[in-house]
């Protein structure tokens, strides 16, 4: 048990010391692991979007009463991959029209930025990258950064559809970056720091869902239109905009903005079991798993909302934001502050 | 100096909401519409000239392809046009099956615009839901005319195939179905709020609007206006039936919405009347096999299609071909007022509205 | 029927411009041109509100205007005609009684030919814009 636990740390351990008696100096062998911590990464989110996608069609099949993919291997989870295939070799085109550094750097910025968010997610016990003392800060920051990416495409694209995309994209990213900070300053405030491990930590008796409930619902609405995905799907509004900011592109660029998106998805909810749902820890089974278990489940609600919702207006998106989202998170950082003096106060803390 | 600018976007006619080939070229101030044009004629065949070079029975299947959702009702309206021309008696089996395959026309035409309200709106499993229902409607034609959407199923003079055996256990247990489907309905998309705040106060048409641009159908009857031809002026045997005129009282793309799925139910008890009084007989006719209406004879004849007033003119010179031959298109007519309710509102309000008053390109474009 | 007081009344003030007939279904008012905008004015203040279908036919040797027109709710329905010259199809537009009327001329002008003065944007709709010829018309040649 102890080893399945501690697996991923083993592994690592024995990397360091067997780059160490080749003689290389300490702090080579831990560049060299960062390195290859990186690779895993990536490794890792690949493998989990192909995942990923395929889930999301199983269970867009299942709510709308088809089968989904269901032919190429058991229930279909190769049709992910194929698709990846046939996304690859298409024809990569681009439009006259269009600024082209501009276009062509927007996918690879936005899943860059993704990427990014993975730093600071523990994955299991010790089991993260960089555990900044600013954790959740780098999380808030980076994760707004994406909506550049979205700009840059809408703009980049010179077609009217998708710069109304990209421009719904950035009133929206402003106006729900607001709640979405607001909604985790009341864990910040009991657990009393910004680290992740000390988040956790703080999670060992109780999850912060039955303390701050009001914050996980604004966390959890917040998120969904950060993710751009229905109902909040703005920028992209198929019906609407046509694909948004994502109408000229094609092929691979276009799948990387895809794969984007299941990237931020994944990060969004492992942040959200994170700090709601006491992270890593588990019974029985070992950390890593328990995780990704979590994250998958708050997944699950994800697909649940975008199969079932039309899409929200844009004028009542920014309303409910501003009216509802803030001034709720508010009271909720205050109740939380009144809490935590009234506990101290009683010598409960 | 920063400057603000107003841009251009067509709407159409490649867009995933435009039901076909409409465009809208529309000016929008961010996301407002200042005003907005529709252009037509994407999908335009000159169905009326092509009339004037095939006999009277050679245009049928035409007719068929007008509403290509509803198949049936433009055949109907056909026939019955040429049938008044020339003085026909239909058998009363005949007439019977009409009116159930008119319908359950309407029935999966109706569904279909829910669906495609839903999908419209960005809510993809509506119309899944409904497309599931809506294909019973379609098994239903394949088994009584051997075509499941284009049906050319009603011929001058009768209808072309009596109905099987197996089709009657199919429709009593489709329109027992229909309370349970309706109320599928209204758990995903008419209790949604999301669905409701986009949708009420949208589009608003105020009944005196609707009269004068001519909107018909269930667009005219969301605006409070109880006005049914199938009631008013009733064609063939509709005045045998006992059902109501649902109506509403905005005229906005909620009403006309909601108007569509109370309409299915009062379709379906027209069907289980005309399933109980179904009587046995011929189904075609005495009509002769050429038919050369009397020289100068004209005639406009309209029925209640699922998208509104549906009429044929056709004039005769004694041949056997129209002289000439009009397709009055209740789409056509009423995506007239799209740009007038549509100004000042959002760029997802005039998607909500084309959806709402649900046209039909090839009807419309002709 | 209910029609027929108007029917009088209308002849009393159009006398010989006016002639009326029956087709079994409609009754078919025939108006001068130059009368069509008086008469469809006193056919709407009489509460003929609708105005279903607008279409027209060549004869070769005429051209006919026709209007279909009802009353909603209470279901009354009547029928104009008006003959145009061939060489110069020409007749005033009705959309300022009935906004319906709007696309019906136009479309009738893009495939007869028709044109309809005051009408305030009468330009092609269900063919392109740069198209020429006006095909429901008789002597449009059919390649």
């Amino acid at each position: 048990m102890d080893i399945l636990e501690n697996l991923f740390l083993i592994i690592s351990k024995f990397i360091v010391d067997w780059l160490q008696s080749i003689g290389l100096p300490l702090i080579w062998a831990d560049f060299i692991l960062l390195v290859i911590k990186f690779a895993c990464i990536a490794g890792i989110v690949t493998i989990n979007i192909l995942i990923l996608i395929w889930l999301e069609r199983k269970v867009s099949g299942f709510i709308q009463e088809r089968l989904g993919p269901n032919r190429l291997g058991p229930f279909g989870v190769f049709q992910t991959i194929a698709d990846a295939i046939k996304l690859l070799t298409k024809e990569d085109i681009i439009p006259s029209a269009t600024d082209k550094f501009i276009f062509r750097t927007a996918p690879i910025v936005f899943i860059v930025i993704s990427l990014m968010l993975y730093m600071v997610i523990p994955f299991g016990d010790g089991m993260q990258i960089v555990d900044l003392n600013i954790g959740v800060f780098y999380f808030l920051s980076v994760a707004s950064l994406a909506t550049i990416a979205i700009l840059m495409a809408g703009w980049g694209s010179n077609n009217k559809w998708s710069l109304l995309g990209a421009m719904r994209s950035v009133a929206q990213m402003i106006t729900y970056e607001v709640p979405l900070a607001f909604s985790l300053i009341g864990i910040i405030m009991i657990a009393g720091s910004l680290r992740m491990s000390d988040i956790i930590a703080a999670q060992s008796n109780v999850w912060f869902i039955l303390l701050q409930p009001v914050a996980f619902i604004t966390y959890f609405i917040a998120a969904t239109a950060e993710l751009n995905r229905g109902p909040f799907d703005m920028p992209e509004a198929e019906q609407e905009l046509t694909a948004g900011a994502y109408t000229e592109y094609t092929g691979m660029r276009w799948a990387l903005f895809f794969l984007a998106e299941y990237t931020n998805l994944f990060a969004v909810s492992a942040i959200a079991a994170t700090m709601f749902f006491g992270g890593w820890q588990g019974p029985f089974l070992p950390s890593w798993l328990w995780l990704p278990i979590k994250a998958y489940l708050i997944m699950m609600i994800f697909f649940w909302i975008k199969w079932t919702f039309p899409r929200i207006r844009m004028d009542h998106l920014m309303s409910f934001s501003w009216k509802v989202l803030i001034p709720v998170s508010l009271a909720n950082i205050v109740l939380t502050g009144c809490g935590i003096h009234l506990f101290k106060w009683m010598g409960w803390w | 100096m920063l400057q603000t600018e107003n841009i251009t976007v067509n709407i159409g006619p490649q867009h995933p909401s435009t039901h076909g080939g409409l465009h809208v070229e529309a000016i929008f101030n961010g996301e407002i519409i200042v005003d907005s044009t529709v252009h037509l004629g994407y999908v335009h065949r000159s169905v009326e000239k092509i009339a004037e070079t095939r006999t009277y029975p050679q245009f049928v299947p035409y007719t068929s392809r007008l509403d290509y959702l509803a198949s049936q009702l433009p055949t109907l309206a056909y026939c019955q046009a040429v049938e008044k021309m020339i003085g026909a008696e239909i058998p009363e089996r005949a007439e019977y099956i009409r009116v159930i395959m008119a319908e359950l026309s309407r029935i999966a035409s109706h569904m279909l615009a829910i669906g495609s309200i839903a999908i419209d709106l960005g809510a993809t499993t509506g119309l899944i839901y409904t497309f599931r229902d809506r294909e019973r409607i379609m098994d239903m034609f394949e088994m009584t005319s051997g075509q499941r959407l284009i049906t050319s199923y009603m011929r001058i003079g009768g209808i072309s195939d009596d109905l099987p055996p197996e089709f009657f256990p199919a429709v009593n247990s489709f329109i027992e179905d229909i309370p349970k489907m309706i109320k599928e309905y209204e758990d995903l998309l008419v209790g949604n709020e999301i669905m409701q705040a986009r949708l009420k106060g949208v589009g608003v048409i105020s009944a005196e609007d609707a009269i004068n641009y001519g909107v018909s159908g269930p667009n005219l009857r969301a605006t409070g206006v109880a006005y049914d031809i199938r009631k008013a002026e009733p064609y063939g045997i509709y005045d045998r039936f006992d059902f109501d005129i649902p109506t509403r009282k905005n005229g906005d793309s909620w009403d006309r919405f909601i108007l569509r799925i109370e309409e299915i139910k009062e379709s379906s008890e027209i069907i289980d009347q005309a399933l109980k009084d179904l009587p046995q007989g011929e189904i075609m006719g005495k009509v002769r096999r050429v038919i050369r209406p009397e020289a100068g004879k004209e005639v406009y004849h309209r029925i209640e299609s699922a998208k509104g007033e549906l009429g044929f003119y056709i004039v005769s010179d004694g041949s056997d071909k129209p002289y000439r031959l009009h397709v009055r298109a209740p789409s056509f007519i009423n995506l007239m007022i799209l740009p007038q309710i549509s100004k000042g509102e959002k760029l997802q309000d005039i998607i909500a509205n084309i959806a709402t008053l649900d046209p039909v390109l090839g009807e419309c474009d002709r | 029927m209910p029609n027929k007081k108007i029917i009088e009344g209308l002849q009393a003030e159009f006398n010989d411009a006016l002639e009326v007939s029956n087709d079994g279904s409609y009754d078919i008012l025939t108006i001068e041109k130059g009368q069509l905008h008086a008469l469809c004015e006193n056919l709407k203040k009489d509460g003929f509100n609708y105005l279903a279908n607008l279409t027209a036919v060549d004869y070769e040797d005429r051209f006919e205007v026709v209007y279909h027109i009802h009353s909603v709710p209470e279901n009354r329905k009547i029928a104009v005609k008006t003959i145009i010259d061939y060489g110069n199809p020409e007749v005033s537009t009705v959309i300022d009684i009935w906004r319906t009327a709007d696309w019906q001329e136009r479309e009738v002008y893009d495939l007869l030919g028709i044109k309809f003065a005051g009408h305030p944007n009468l330009i092609r709709i269900l063919l392109p814009y740069d198209y020429e010829a006006h095909p429901l018309r008789k002597d449009f040649k059919l390649k």
